[in-house]
């Protein structure tokens, strides 16, 4: 291991998590987490045990994002189940 | 009035409303008060093909079960679930469409709703018609666990609440009671409410002025009433206010167009006025079904407006609830199955081709109604306010030309 690597911080970032209707059951409704930097949005989901089939919407500071996304410090990340209404 | 709508029953003997377009009123000029069937004696439902109508329907009945959207959502949020996706999405219209997001979202939205009705002994779960099998409506109670009102909508509760800023559901529900009592729509009277409050008759977020307005002016045909039960319109007119969310004179509903873009392209063109129902793109825009259409651009607004509007024509012809379109957008079998159950039904052969056409033709009679009655390309534009005033958090504004909109009718 180099030298440089090893005085290299292991840097994270602090992110707000959404949950809505059912996916809050078992869960939360809203939530600030920490992940290590380069997590993206997929990597969230599957540390919440959602299953991927479920999703309907992931918004990511208020415009839809795809799971392979990398979240940034400050985010606000909301995940939607699959709803519909008039 | 304007906003009179027709009024049913739901299994319960409560009301469910037919609203928007003023239905209502065409009855009462007409005279009628009420048409009441008597099937006593009756032949009843004739079905050409029996065999083939029921297995059809079984096919049908599992799509609905099936999605996500019709089989688990709908039934366990009602429509209500959608007030914070549009929070979220920036794109629901707060304080007579001043900004897309409003602060007190949580207390008015469908996951509160539901709690609060389970609480209460309500139902969560409720047919608004005998064999429905989305069963999106609900029994809401008040804190005594009295009856308050059913088919309390997304629609109903974000035009009270974020437009008019009533952060309190049970004066919603209570407002939404009062509105079927009366027999108006409950879309016309919110957004008209949300600028009643711009032009000062009563001050934004106060629900008990709301009822009072209801049960002491509208319901009662004071020269105030007459004015505020004609519409969003009509109380712009007679206040001088120009944000007015009107199209064609119908007022606008719960999604905002500068940031849905596509469901603005439906606004527009509509032929009943700003509706959302007739092409739903916020399944698309917004909710991942039916593929995905970014909401904040131009692109493929017009195209999908127009393939949902035609769609829905079809469907809406055959007496099925727009909100099979969930499934039939994602589940390939279930608009065949609903095809084959017309067909079984009349002993015929549409094909999805001919449903299509059946979609463009009626499009299209009732634009041809609107040009005889007088309508103009001018009439499919969205209020200028739109075009200059950006909307928060997204700060972006309609910018569809109108030889942009007038595309849509190229088909």
């Amino acid at each position: 291991m180099q030298t440089t690597e090893a005085f290299q911080l292991h840097e994270t970032i602090q992110i707000t998590l959404k949950l809505f209707a059912t996916f809050r059951i078992g869960r939360f409704t809203v939530a600030s987490r920490e992940y290590a930097k380069g997590t993206n949005i997929a990597a969230v989901i599957r540390e919440l045990l959602i299953p991927e089939g479920q999703i309907g919407t992931i918004m990511l500071n208020s415009r839809h994002a795809d799971p392979d996304r990398e979240l940034n410090d400050g985010d606000i990340l909301a995940i939607f189940p699959l709803v519909g209404g008039g | 009035m304007t906003a009179a709508n027709i009024s049913v029953k739901d299994p319960d003997s409560k009301i469910r409303s037919h609203g928007r377009g003023g239905h209502g009123a065409v009855m009462g000029s007409k005279k009628i008060k009420f048409i009441s069937i008597d099937d006593q004696g009756a032949p009843g439902i004739k079905i050409a093909e029996p065999e083939k109508f029921k297995a059809a329907a079984r096919t049908f009945a599992k799509a609905l079960l099936d999605h996500p959207v019709s089989g688990e959502g709908l039934p366990t949020y009602g429509t209500n679930v959608l007030v914070n996706v549009l929070n979220e999405a920036g794109g629901l219209p707060t304080r007579n469409f001043t900004v897309g997001q409003f602060a007190a979202h949580d207390n008015i939205s469908g996951e509160t709703m539901h709690d609060t009705i389970a609480a209460r002994g309500g139902k969560t779960k409720h047919g608004c018609h005998a064999g429905c099998i989305i069963q999106c409506s609900q029994v809401y109670n008040d804190k005594d666990g009295k009856y308050v009102t059913s088919g309390f909508e997304y629609e109903t509760i974000w035009g009270l609440g974020a437009d008019c800023c009533v952060d309190n559901l049970d004066d919603i529900a209570l407002a939404d009671n009062v509105m079927d009592d009366i027999g108006i729509d409950s879309i016309e009277t919110a957004v008209m409410f949300g600028v009643a409050m711009e032009a000062g008759i009563l001050p934004f977020g106060d629900g008990k002025g709301i009822i009072r307005l209801l049960k002491e002016e509208i319901a009662k045909a004071t020269p105030l009433g007459r004015i505020l039960g004609g519409g969003a319109g009509a109380v712009g007119k007679a206040y001088g206010v120009t944000r007015v969310p009107v199209v064609k004179n119908q007022g606008i509903p719960a999604y905002d167009p500068r940031s849905v873009k596509g469901i603005g392209i439906t606004y527009a063109t509509s032929t009943m006025g700003a509706d959302h129902t007739s092409g739903y793109t916020i399944a698309t825009n917004i909710l991942n079904v039916g593929g995905y259409v970014d909401p904040l651009k131009k692109d493929g607004q017009v195209e999908l407006s127009r393939n949902l509007q035609i769609a829905t024509a079809a469907v809406d012809s055959t007496g099925m609830c727009i909100f099979i379109a969930f499934p039939a957008l994602d589940i390939p079998e279930c608009l065949p199955a609903l095809i084959d159950m017309i067909n079984a039904r009349f002993g015929i052969n549409l094909t999805g081709d001919d449903v299509t056409n059946l979609g463009k033709y009626i499009l299209k009679t009732e634009r041809q109604f609107n040009i005889e009655a007088g309508f103009t390309k001018a009439d499919d534009r969205l209020p200028e306010f739109f075009n200059t005033e950006p909307v928060a958090p997204h700060n972006v504004v309609w910018d569809f030309s109108g030889e942009e909109i007038d595309e849509f009718w190229n088909f």
